[in-house]
């Protein structure tokens, strides 16, 4: 069941590491006029940061294929972001979400999905081996006074 | 990302800075790790007051100096961390495995 945006944007992009920053800084700005606290918006970055760089590492480990994130601001002031990739897949995503589990070696820490569960209200991963992964997260921004709109 | 390292007495002290995500991190853990080799420090201490952004790529780093520093019967203390990365840290439960202040 999807919820009706008030706005959204898609970005698209090559899974190279120099995006991880793009992609945290546009979603970042994007989520601006949702007039987060600076709290909030550094939550969100860390989110994204996370998924984004799981599609990067994992979904294309010796290639470079494409990366999608959605943000939809939908009412209630929720901010949900969609990360998908169309890479190798999760095969066993209740694994991957365990703290500390990691395929990435030793340069990965394997607390990414804690992270972005901690850091997000809400996160659904789903994945087909071979065909990509979908990352969906909401977060509901608290109310600020409203200066219009 | 950027690494300043300082040392005397076997203590090692590396200043990070800029933003500490898989990006910025891939040369930062061998350079970690060469400091720490260099320098066969008792103390290592990790300053993170220069860091504007980190997520879980920090503490993969900051886990792999921890193991370093075991190997040589060090301890390892992570200091002036900012609010965000505070944030990582406490979700991920680092404050069991390595001294913050």
């Amino acid at each position: 069941m999807k919820t009706k945006a008030t706005n959204e944007v898609l970005l698209e992009f090559p899974s190279r590491s120099s995006n991880e920053g793009f992609a945290r800084a546009a979603v970042s700005c994007f989520a601006a006029q949702m007039d987060p606290t600076l709290n909030e918006l550094e939550d969100i970055k860390t989110a994204v940061s996370e998924a984004v760089t799981n599609a990067i590492v994992h979904a294309y480990p010796d290639a470079i294929g494409k990366v999608t994130v959605r943000v939809r601001i939908c009412p209630g002031n929720v901010l949900e972001l969609t990360v998908k990739d169309h890479g190798r897949g999760i095969a066993d995503v209740e694994k991957a979400r365990e703290p500390l589990f990691t395929t990435g070696g030793e340069e990965r820490s394997g607390m990414g999905f804690t992270i972005m569960e901690s850091f997000m209200d809400k996160l659904t991963v789903r994945s087909v081996p071979g065909r990509g992964t979908t990352v969906l997260m909401r977060k509901k921004l608290a109310p600020r006074m409203k200066s219009g709109k | 990302m950027e690494i300043n390292a300082k040392s005397a007495d076997r203590n090692l002290l590396l200043e990070l800075s800029g933003e500490l995500d898989h990006h910025g991190a891939r040369n930062s853990l061998r350079e970690v790790e060469m400091a720490i080799d260099a320098a066969l420090p008792k103390t290592l201490v990790l300053d993170m007051a220069g860091v504007t952004f980190m997520d879980s790529s920090g503490i993969a780093l900051i886990l792999r100096a921890q193991q370093r520093m075991q190997l040589l019967d060090g301890s390892i203390l992570v200091c002036n961390v900012p609010p965000q990365a505070r944030r990582v840290l406490d979700a991920a439960g680092i404050g069991r495995l390595v001294t913050i202040r």
